[in-house]
């Protein structure tokens, strides 16, 4: 069957299997392996996409079911070389080891800050539950998502 | 890699074609909504539907919203809308209770509640707290709908009464003076499967339970629903020592196996600790005594 996905703002179209994950989708378009593909099994977290600007396991959603819908991977997130505020927070607290999970951490911490510039360390705590660090670095990712929303709250009242 | 066995692909446009198109493809069809129980049953080759109809694109089966007396709840609203939704919590905390624990907020974001009684996991939460709060079912066909209880929803392990040919519309729960509920559940890490699990509702009337609701997740094959000790609850007045005695009785009345979650006396008496406080809780609430 044919699929066209809006991905990163670009159409993908493409023939596929209606068995194929959207994981694969992602990762099968060029320049777009960003996306980890982790435990398979909608644990791990580290497939974390945006469907429509929320959060979503690509592991566990076949492509087909996103036919029309606009999907955000971790590669939009820099523009012209300008990292995002939580990549910039990432950076800036050590909130990686061996990256493996970042991706689907930054997508996951992205959509919390959308919709709540202002989280509590227990509100980040839980929008990341559905992520696995298996280095354990979780004290440094919940140090990135809070610098993040600092300097986005500074960088509001600076414009 | 985990990929599903090859399969066709429908995107439902109505609730009558998805009904139409079960009705044509048999028992070889299967309705996706959320996907998030169903595909990796389908990855590990435990479902093989041949024919899957998707339903994401059927707003009109997504709502909360009060009616006739009850509440009624579209089979596709998601586990953030439960969670979410001040109607509920107003009404009917345990789906709050529930939610908060159910899965991660990532999963939330896509899990439906019809997907959630359909799967009819008894480690599954929603089954249990529809059961305590006596929830119905409406299951349509090609010739109408069916008011199922929720007593009669689950015909055993991952089976329900929802034939080939029908979907599982709408959660209908009665509202009635004086009741509230609580969920409570022991789980070893954040977003696993319960260890066990008890719902309950309680519904008081001049310093007496009227009415009682109690079923349990994960300690059995099915979800347990604890009907001996609603008998002992209705008609006393609520005390602490009477939600001892029912959490005994849930104690006795589950049958949990042994596994990586623990062994069989440890889910027993989980079951009734658990009765217990989400007895204690649902009281409190309907007294407005919550500490």
């Amino acid at each position: 069957m044919n699929v066209s996905i809006t991905v990163n703002g670009e159409q993908v179209s493409r023939e596929i299997e209606p068995r194929q994950l959207l994981i694969h989708f992602i990762r099968e378009t060029p320049g777009l392996t960003g996306t980890h593909w982790g435990c398979d099994t909608s644990n791990c977290g580290a497939c974390v996409v945006q469907m429509d600007g929320e959060p979503v396991k690509s592991c566990t959603i076949l492509a087909a079911m996103c036919e029309g819908h606009e999907i955000r991977t971790v590669e939009s997130l820099e523009v012209d070389g300008q990292l995002d505020p939580i990549q910039m927070g990432f950076h800036e607290t050590h909130a990686l080891q061996c990256g493996f999970c970042t991706p689907g951490m930054l997508m996951t911490a992205r959509a919390l800050l959308d919709e709540n510039p202002n989280p509590t360390e227990q509100e980040i705590r839980t929008a990341i539950s559905g992520g696995i660090c298996r280095c354990t670095g979780y004290k440094n990712i919940v140090a990135a998502v809070q610098w993040a929303a600092e300097h986005e709250a500074t960088a509001k009242q600076g414009v | 890699m985990q990929t599903p066995a090859a399969f066709e692909y429908e995107r439902a446009t109505s609730v009558e074609g998805a009904i139409a198109s079960l009705r044509e493809h048999g028992s070889g069809a299967r309705i996706i909504a959320g996907g998030h129980s169903l595909l990796p049953m389908m990855k590990l080759r435990l479902a093989n539907p041949e024919h899957l109809i998707d339903i994401n694109d059927l707003a009109e089966l997504s709502y909360i919203r009060e009616e006739g007396g009850e509440i009624r709840i579209g089979a596709l609203t998601r586990h953030k809308d439960l969670l979410s939704s001040e109607l509920l919590a107003e009404h009917l905390p345990v789906f709050r209770d529930a939610e908060n624990v159910i899965a991660d907020p990532v999963v939330r974001n896509r899990g439906t509640i019809g997907g959630s009684l359909c799967q009819a996991d008894a480690a599954e939460d929603l089954s249990a707290v529809c059961t305590a709060v006596k929830a119905k079912t409406v299951i349509r066909g090609a010739d109408g709908e069916r008011v199922v209880g929720m007593e009669d929803f689950h015909v055993g392990p991952f089976m329900t009464a929802v034939g080939d040919g029908e979907l599982l519309t709408e959660v209908r729960i009665p509202l009635r003076q004086g009741g509230s509920s609580a969920h409570e559940k022991v789980e070893r890490r954040a977003g696993d499967w319960a260890i066990a699990a008890a719902s309950a509702a309680v519904w008081i009337d001049g310093g007496t339970i009227v009415q009682a609701g109690i079923a349990l997740s994960a300690v059995g094959l099915t979800t347990i629903h604890l009907s001996r000790a609603e008998e002992l609850l209705r008609g006393k007045g609520p005390s602490e020592d009477l939600f001892e005695q029912a959490g005994q009785i849930a104690s006795e009345d589950c049958s949990p196996t042994a596994d990586g979650r623990g062994p069989v006396d440890y889910k027993r008496h989980l079951a009734g600790v658990l009765t217990t406080r989400a007895l204690r809780r649902a009281t409190a609430r309907a007294l407005h005594q919550e500490v």
